[in-house]
């Protein structure tokens, strides 16, 4: 398959932290979720990505070619969203098109002004003037005025409020109608993700739990409740996060050993915070 | 056509989409060689996964209701009446299993799950 975007056994690490043998690959003309805790290595992920960080060993490559040794052309067609601007203050929108544009060799005015319009940017607002969610539409526009065929989104919902939130999963549904962009979006809120990514990259304190398509991961996993009764140290292994109370327990459980289960359970679909926090306490417990 | 989706529903997003389209095609609603919306669109549209959408239509595309002609698009195939039929049967057998695993959950007799649904025939006879 062709993948837009691809990771094999990629390792970095600090003193206190370590990304371990992070593979995954996101094929053309689809949306990834990358999610897990905070700190759990996707910030660090993606700078290794963008060539920010040097890795200790693996291999990542961007439309098919080494990150590293085709850095030039490779970042001519990615759009990067980071849950900051790295632009000055005092710049206005024009000031900042002004400076970009050198670099890019797709770069199209007419698209930047008529998607600042469309965000209802003004130009002439300073970079300091406008509000957060009106920066991460900015770093679109960016993204999409040089063509980038690749968005690598970095926590950008986070501190969006919903209107905003809305707005750029509206953009993000209009941008992958075409079959030959791709979307790595990093986030530890899932409800918008959980409809639009077509799959899903699970990262807990840097390794990978799960990559693959989203709706095999919800269909993997089910979440179960039930009275203590039942709960025997047998049962208690095959749960992911299991939290007992006084009046029951709850937790995560594969969903091939469901028909193993006693009868008097409860079942239901899981979410994607279901999983991540499941798995986290799992971890922690172990 | 209308397809709408419920987040909340227990059924998967992609079986919502594949029972709507079919009932469209029982209805009438959608004819033989009718277009139907592109899989991207459609994803855009309803703000779901590409994924989903496409494993919705190649399910009808495998079980008849629809042909993939590559680059071109899907397309509703023509019915026949054994499988209208057949579909119709497997819906009733579907519910009948979901009532029984019910029945047995509240430790419901054979003969009192029985009499529940002579019951229901009755009432929905005298309807008629």
């Amino acid at each position: 398959m062709n993948n837009i975007l691809e990771l094999n056994g990629v390792f970095k690490s600090y003193k206190t932290f370590a990304l371990e043998d992070i593979t995954f690959a996101l094929p053309r003309g689809f949306v990834m979720g990358f999610i897990g805790p905070n700190g759990a290595g996707k910030t660090t992920t993606i700078k290794l990505i963008l060539n920010m960080l040097q890795r200790n060993a693996g291999t990542i490559k961007v439309f098919g070619k080494d990150n590293i040794f085709y850095e030039q052309e490779i970042k001519e067609k990615i759009g990067v969203v980071m849950d900051n601007t790295f632009y000055v203050d005092e710049w206005s929108l024009k000031d900042i098109e002004r400076t970009l544009k050198p670099f890019y060799k797709r770069w199209d005015s007419g698209k930047y002004n008529s998607f600042l319009s469309d965000f209802r940017l003004d130009v002439n607002k300073k970079v300091k003037e406008i509000s957060r969610g009106m920066k991460m539409k900015l770093m679109i526009a960016i993204a999409l005025s040089h063509e980038a065929d690749l968005l690598i989104l970095d926590e950008p919902t986070s501190g969006l409020d919903a209107v905003a939130r809305n707005e750029l999963m509206e953009i993000l549904s209009e941008f992958i109608e075409d079959e030959n962009k791709g979307v790595l979006f990093s986030t530890h809120v899932t409800p918008d993700l959980e409809k639009i990514a077509d799959y899903i990259t699970v990262i807990n304190n840097g390794r990978i739990l799960y990559s693959g398509i989203k709706d095999d991961l919800l269909e993997k996993y089910v979440i179960i409740r039930g009275g203590l009764d039942v709960l025997d140290d047998e049962f208690k292994t095959k749960i992911i996060g299991c939290r007992e109370h006084n009046v029951g327990f709850d937790g995560l459980i594969d969903s091939s050993v469901l028909p193993l289960l006693p009868k008097n359970i409860i079942t239901e679909r899981s979410n994607l915070d279901e999983i991540i926090v499941r798995f986290n306490n799992w971890r922690e417990n172990k | 056509m209308n397809i709408i989706i419920s987040n909340t529903a227990g059924t998967p997003i992609y079986e919502q989409i594949k029972e709507q389209i079919k009932a469209a095609i029982f209805r009438g609603e959608l004819k033989e060689g009718e277009l139907l919306p592109s899989i991207r669109r459609l994803a855009r549209d309803l703000r779901i996964s590409v994924i989903t959408t496409m494993r919705a239509y190649n399910d009808l595309e495998q079980e008849g209701f629809v042909v993939n002609m590559q680059g071109k698009g899907c397309y509703v195939q023509s019915q026949n009446a054994d499988l209208l039929r057949e579909h119709k049967l497997r819906e009733v057998e579907k519910h009948l299993h979901a009532s029984v695993v019910a029945a047995r959950l509240c430790e419901l007799s054979d003969d009192e799950l029985l009499n529940m649904l002579k019951y229901f025939m009755n009432e929905e006879d005298e309807y008629e």
